[in-house]
């Protein structure tokens, strides 16, 4: 019924301005119903593109509506009309304003939306405010919304650009996947030029790649594209020499050998621009053809050549998908063909044309084909060429005459097999073909002319059934080029022409008056009448061109007295060798754009086209991208789903630059923690894995280690006070902390054999109890760890610790080894990732149990930091170690295997949800701002003892370690927590309501982690 | 980045507009519509036209050409890949596209649109997030809402954009939990007269039916992850994962979508599961010709060969044809030369075939080519490389689901030159 009415509505409001009243007084009305029905057919209206622009009053009176969907469509509309009719708009601008202070993140992101689209000259200053001050609100999302509304506000007005640089820059700093794609894209709309913004912010972009969403990927590698050509030196000169035969002639000259000489230093490719081919390089799996394209330009553009070719494959690919997408993915593979026949000769088969291509992707597929022609292949390509020539589309026949001519030119074997082909083609009963044939052949010819006079004469035979114009003057132009070759018949075909002159086309007559003048230089005699004749009919043509010629002409061959001064040249001017035409891609000189661009398809600088420039001769400074903190921290949302993707499978033939890499970023690490007593802390940190590994074996030891320690972790626990939250490592760093750790071994393996020798041995009195580790470890792993500053998010220590211990080996099983854990709800210390898990060994056999160590693990990206091997275990000894498992923020079991010397036992360690979580403290402020995540909520009914006796926080802590927030409410209690992997926020909060039911709420990106945590406080909560 | 959206029938009217940035009049459109003349079919519109002060990128598609208006450079295939998700999402909301869906729902499009993209950069893409905001019509729904004058704007505020999964929406519940994996392979062929196979390759695709509710976290592994020699994911797929262990690792989205797609590296050596005899001639003199082709199983693995057809472009200066079928039957349409032969099941027994005679218009030439056969089959039951799912897991929700795989195996673009 809508459709109908919205004609009806249509079709009077063109007619009738009473029924546009009609929508005024629905609009006004009381009723809601009638207000949505009218602003629909409004919407309606301005989706056909029909004017409603009128009731701008009625409709702008509505913007404060409580009603969701109606709002929706008075924002739509305002967006459209507001230009128009600014003065009215400016009455709806403070409903936006405050908007803007919504608690709810979504209320504010879609308000700046709102606002940034009025496009209203006058409210810019109110629009910078609002923009500068969503680009620091707490939510990633309404942030991302402000970076959109920068390019809109910078569209509006120009003369904002230096204070809107200034919010770029500071959300380019921003950690979170959400806002990168879109600030990059306002980055490339505002200041395209101001690389030195990126610099700081390289390492980070190339690290969240993966986890932005397609759309951002596109703009971010594209600009990184840019920026990698403006500060890495050209990796193409060393491994030129490795890649295509036909290059490796003029590279393995002489000259060559003097050049390297000389250019004594070897290439070495930045970290940097081996971090970004790396990252990249997953995405070209993607299934967004666009992110696909952009990976194959980026590495055309920036990678060594031998590496080029590994986006061939995926460039096929995209062959399959839509006839568009094949059009450019055609086009951009028609320039790499161009350069590198290499990279897709082994997909020629892919490029072979079916009766059912649109016009455009043929010719496009018949151009690569011509590119990829060499020998080996060209006998399979001129068969293939065959059956296209007799296509039933014409044009497509016509294109493939002019490939077959390509490839006789550039092939010098099969130029007389092409040839042949031509001229059987030249009998073909369509014009068109033949046509092409002929000027196909002339070309050609006049690269080779000497063996050729029998097809000259070949063609002078068929030149009467030849109609095509084009045709025709090819054949005559052939004539008298080379009527020396052809003595007899050319003048009797210029006897023929002379007769049908009139009535021939313009290019012929021009032709005819040509061959004329040429025959008469060459063989006067038998021709002088003949020109004469030709050259007097041509005095009278209707078309002023061939009068000219003649004109020309008769001066240059036949001069009179006066002004026969070029005559004695007349034989070199007509005569002259001429070239011959070289035959080549009308793609060959469109590498001058970046593929994949605009420009590059229509050949022709597009606006906003930016210039990919040539790489530097000296590279600029390098450590202009060292960044003091070094962790890209994701602060909000690392997803669940890919955080596996975020460490890019090691090749080994990355192994080289991957390690510099490496190095490079543990020096600025140690050069960033250094202002943090770092010495100390690595002390203190092998003095505590020493003990630790030591406690449970020697009893007794001295008291003065111990309180060195906590006089250390003391002081270092204050400087934690000003620090913030965890983060997660990328893969790189993770890497460069399993370095640190290496470094540490030496200091550890002395004091893997409980030994009496060790100078430790007299410092350890009893045992530490877990509240000591906890403050050390909770101030060490601040410290070791640079933090997030964009939005603190404090750790605190664990409200409870459960003391329950679970079987990891039954000693039956493990043949006298037996093994617990338990967790210890500590932050890990090897890398925040981990949690770490406490583990008991025990030997209950009656001989030692040497080399007790971690072996095989699954799955195996599993990453575990492993207890150094112990020795020996002597009968009835336990130990007790400490392992960290980053379980990825799930609940996957952890499976490896427990090793001794003679044997290997599989075992598992199965987290409890509540385990992967890390307490963090957070005001009631801050926790209320942060709801709006994915929710999942349950009312339940509460045990009794649960209402009464205990503080809800205990049953809460026990399930999940988490930090309590403050609450300003009795009945309702806050616990706010963190997941170990990827640092997420879980907020849960537990409201007691009447008749002892509660309501649980959990507020979490990680929704399965939300559901999981939910269910066990749910069991938690409404037993015992 | 996206100035304006236009859709556009086959005859030019340009039914619905939408700017997400300063209005642009649609006269802009006389440039596509001017390319639109020259070209004979609409596939051969071309894709990007450059006009004097805007750059025109459009995609035809089920019947409905979608123009974008662009301002300055942008990689053409991201306005590509955004169009079809336009058209995408609109098949997804109404269960088609095409211009009278469009027409009837055009509020609801409208309001897609805006959301889709902001400032012309996409938004929100996601059917998962879109359903969200703004939930697909119903009958049910659509006979509620006018009873009750509710509306299809979800009402709760959306989170799924604020999701680090943004495909998935939240609070799923489903009483059956199922998932289902259908492994569809298409084989892309070019075979010359003598039935050699010229160019053949297969590409397989795993569309997914997942209804399951809360966040469950799936893995679906292969019996021969080997055979994959070139896939791409759905963003869900952990990538890492397929890497070290070929296993797809993923927290599905909810409802039908493409998992993954792949290409089988066989070489040469794909199974091409029938063979056709065809002759097709015409005499040199006299206007006749005649045409006889026969269908029959080549490697089928011991399945039935069904849904087999046999599609024709006659050339041009066909007059009338004259044919029977031993099975099956053919129509014929003269406008447009199209001949169709509608098999059915191959039975190896009784080869089917179609012989009969053609005759041309008076006094036109022999034509020079022969058409090629455009063949569609459908074998139920066969992955044609031999691709074969192990197992299902499903990690982070405590019921037991109801798991199904399917293979079928079709033709692609399986041309027979003649």
């Amino acid at each position: 019924s809508l459709p109908n009415s919205l004609c009806i509505v249509h079709f009077l409001i063109s007619f009738s301005p009473s029924r546009n009243e009609d929508l005024k007084e629905m609009l006004e009305s009381n009723k809601e119903s009638l207000k949505l029905e009218a602003m629909k057919r409004v919407v309606g209206l301005i989706a056909k593109g029909k004017n409603a622009s009128e009731l701008f009053p009625a409709v702008v009176k509505n913007v404060a509506s409580k009603n969701i969907e109606l709002k929706k469509l008075v924002y739509v509309y305002l967006v459209r009309y507001a230009e128009e009719q600014q003065d009215l708009a400016l009455l709806s601008i403070s409903t936006f304003q405050r908007a803007l202070k919504d608690p709810n993140q979504l209320i504010r992101a879609s308000a700046l939306r709102v606002l940034s689209s009025i496009r209203v000259p006058i409210i810019v200053p109110i629009m910078m405010l609002a923009i500068k001050e969503a680009a620091s609100d707490m939510s990633p999302y309404v942030r991302k919304t402000s970076a959109h509304a920068i390019q809109k506000l910078y569209s509006l007005d120009q003369d904002q650009k230096e204070l809107l640089i200034e919010v770029i820059e500071k959300l380019l700093k921003d950690k979170s996947t959400l806002v990168a794609g879109s600030v990059v894209m306002a980055f490339e709309e505002v200041c395209p030029d101001r690389i030195d913004l990126i610099h700081k912010n390289y390492r980070k972009l190339c690290n969240l790649l993966v986890d932005v969403e397609e759309w951002g990927q596109v703009v971010i590698i594209s600009m990184l594209t840019r920026y990698a050509r403006t500060q890495f030196t050209s990796p193409w000169k060393e491994d030129g020499v490795f890649d295509e035969h036909n290059e490796r002639a003029f590279y393995e000259s002489d000259e060559e050998k003097t050049r390297d000489e000389t250019e004594a230093k070897p290439y070495m490719m930045d970290p940097d621009h081996r971090l970004l081919l790396r990252n990249t390089k997953p995405l070209l799996q993607s299934r967004n053809t666009a992110v696909v394209m952009s990976v194959a330009q980026l590495y055309w553009h920036l990678a060594p050549k031998n590496e080029v070719s590994i986006v061939t494959k995926s460039l096929v690919r995209l062959l399959r998908s839509h006839r568009e997408v094949q059009y450019i993915v055609l086009q951009n593979i028609a320039t790499m063909s161009i350069q590198r026949k290499g990279m897709f000769e082994p997909y020629m088969k892919s490029f072979y044309v079916r009766s059912t291509d649109a016009t455009h992707i043929k010719s496009l597929k018949l151009e690569i084909l011509t590119s990829l022609a060499n020998e080996a292949n060209i006998s399979t390509i001129l068969r293939e060429f065959q059956t296209y020539v007799k296509s039933q589309d014409k044009q497509f026949a016509a294109g493939t005459i002019q490939a077959i001519g390509r490839c006789a030119t550039n092939i010098s074997e099969v130029t007389d097999t092409c040839l042949n082909g031509l001229v059987l083609l030249l009998s073909n009963r369509d014009e068109t073909v033949v046509a092409e044939s002929v000027v196909v052949i002339r070309k050609l010819l006049q690269i080779q002319p000497t063996q050729h006079s029998d097809i000259i004469k070949h063609m002078a035979k068929l030149f009467d059934n030849i109609t095509v114009p084009m045709a025709r003057a090819s054949i005559l132009w052939l004539m008298g080029e080379y009527c020396e070759r052809v003595p007899k018949i050319a003048p009797d075909v210029l006897r023929k022409m002379a007769k049908s002159f009139t009535s021939e086309e313009d290019i012929v007559k021009l032709q005819i008056v040509n061959l004329a003048a040429k025959l008469y230089l060459t063989n006067s005699k038998q021709t002088k009448l003949l020109t004469q004749y030709i050259l007097n009919l041509g005095k009278y043509d209707q078309n002023y061109d061939i009068r000219d010629r003649t004109r020309f002409i008769r001066q240059l061959i036949v001069p009179n007295d006066k002004n026969g001064a070029l005559s004695k040249y007349a034989h070199r001017i007509l005569l002259a060798p001429k070239p011959a035409p070289v035959l080549e891609s009308a793609y060959k000189d469109r590498d001058r754009y970046q593929l994949g661009t605009l420009s590059h398809t229509i050949n022709t600088k597009a606006s906003g086209y930016l210039e990919l420039s040539d790489w530097p001769a000296v590279a600029p400074d390098q450590s202009v991208r060292n960044v003091e903190v070094i962790e890209p921290v994701k602060e909000w949302a690392p997803s669940l789903g890919k955080t596996g993707k975020s460490k890019p499978a090691k090749s080994s033939d990355d192994k080289f630059y991957s390690d510099s890499g490496e190095e490079e970023e543990e020096e600025e690490k140690g050069s960033g923690s250094s202002s943090s007593e770092d010495g100390s802390i690595q002390s203190i940190l092998s003095v505590r894995l020493h003990i630790l590994q030591n406690e449970r074996v020697c009893p007794e030891s001295g008291s003065d280690a111990e309180s060195h320690v906590q006089k250390n972790s003391s002081q270092s626990s204050e400087e934690s006070d000003k620090s913030s939250s965890q983060s997660e490592k990328s893969s790189s760093e993770s890497d460069s902390e399993k370095k640190e750790r290496k470094t540490k071994t030496p200091l550890q393996k002395k004091t893997v054999k409980p030994t009496a020798k060790d100078g430790y041995h007299t410092i350890m009195e009893h045992t530490f109890s877990y509240s000591h580790w906890s403050t050390l470890c909770v101030s060490l792993f601040t410290q070791l760890c640079p933090l997030s500053l964009a939005f603190p998010l404090q750790l605190s220590g664990p409200a409870f610790v459960p003391e329950k211990s679970h079987d990891l080996l039954h000693r039956m099983t493990g043949k006298g080894l037996s093994a617990q854990y338990q967790f210890p709800r500590q932050p890990c210390l090897y890398q925040p990732t981990m949690v770490s898990v406490q583990i008991s060994l025990t030997n209950t056999t009656d001989h030692p149990l040497e080399q007790i160590h971690i072996g095989d693990r699954s799955p195996t990206g599993l990453n575990i930091h492993c207890f150094n091997t112990i020795e020996c275990l002597e009968p009835e000894a336990s130990v007790t170690v400490f392992i960290g498992i980053d379980f990825n923020d799930s609940t996957q079991a952890a499976n490896f295997q427990l090793c001794t010397k003679e044997d290997h036992f599989s075992v598992s360690i199965q987290p409890a949800i509540g385990e992967l979580l890390l307490p963090i403290t957070m005001t009631e402020l801050d926790f209320r701002k942060l709801l709006g995540m994915n929710e999942s909520s349950a009312t339940i009914t509460m045990a009794a003892e649960n209402m009464t006796s205990q503080p809800i926080s205990r049953p809460v802590a026990t399930v999940a370690n988490l930090g309590m927030v403050p609450s300003s409410q009795d009945n309702v209690h806050r616990f706010a927590g963190k997941t170990a992997s990827s640092g997420a926020v879980v907020l849960v909060t537990v409201e007691l309501r009447e008749s002892s039911t509660a309501l649980i709420t959990i507020n979490t990106e990680k929704s399965v982690m939300g559901s999981m945590l939910l269910r066990d406080l749910k069991l938690a909560l409404a037993q015992t | 980045m996206i100035n304006s959206l236009f859709l556009i029938n086959p005859s030019g009217e340009m039914f619905l507009e939408k700017h997400w940035k300063s209005v642009v009049s649609r006269s802009v459109c006389d440039y596509f519509l001017e390319a639109k003349e020259k070209a004979l079919e609409p596939e051969d519109v071309p894709p990007v036209i450059h006009t004097p002060h805007h750059y025109l990128i459009s995609i035809y598609r089920d019947k409905l050409f979608f123009l974008s208006v662009i301002q300055t450079e942008v990689p053409p295939l991201f306005v590509i890949e955004f169009l079809h998700r336009v058209a995408e999402m609109i098949q997804d909301y109404f269960g088609e596209c095409s211009e009278t869906v469009v027409k009837d729902h055009m509020v609801m499009v409208y309001e897609l649109l805006e959301e889709m993209l902001d400032n012309g950069f996409p938004l929100a893409t996601e059917s998962n997030v879109l359903k969200e905001m703004i939930r697909p019509p119903t009958i049910l729904r659509s006979v509620v809402n006018t009873l009750t004058g509710t509306s299809n704007v979800g009402d709760t505020l959306l989170t799924g954009q604020l999701s680090t999964i943004p495909w998935r929406r939240a609070g799923v519940r489903y009483t059956n939990n199922e998932a289902y994996f259908d492994v569809v392979e298409e084989i892309d062929a070019i075979l010359d007269q003598s039935g050699t196979t010229v160019f053949a390759e297969i590409q397989g695709v795993v569309e997914a039916c997942v209804k399951l509710s809360g966040m469950p976290d799936l893995t679906l592994s292969f019996m021969n992850p080997r055979l994959l020699d070139d896939v791409s994911f759905h963003p869900c797929v952990r990538y890492k994962l397929w890497e070290s262990e070929r296993v797809l690792s993923f927290i599905p989205p909810d409802g039908n979508f493409t998992l993954m797609t792949y290409h089988v590296n066989a070489q040469n050596l794909v199974a091409i599961p029938v063979y056709v005899k065809q002759s097709i001639s015409f005499f040199e003199c006299g206007s006749d010709g005649r045409l006889d082709v026969t269908v029959g199983p080549k490697q089928t693995m011991g399945k039935t060969v069904e849904g087999v057809m046999v599609t024709v472009h006659l050339p041009k200066t066909i007059l009338s044809i004259n044919l029977t079928a031993t099975q099956g039957s053919y129509t014929y349409d003269n406008g447009t030369k199209l001949l169709v032969w509608d098999i059915g099941k191959l039975n190896p027994q009784k080869l089917p075939n179609l012989r009969g005679s053609l005759s041309l218009q008076a006094g036109a030439p022999k034509p020079e080519e022969n058409p090629s056969l455009n063949i569609d089959l459908k074998i139920q039951q066969l992955a044609i490389s031999g691709l074969k799912v192990n197992r299902l897991d499903m990690f982070g929700e405590k019921y037991k689901p109801f798991k199904g795989v399917k293979y079928i195996t079709k033709a692609g673009k399986f041309q027979v030159r003649t």
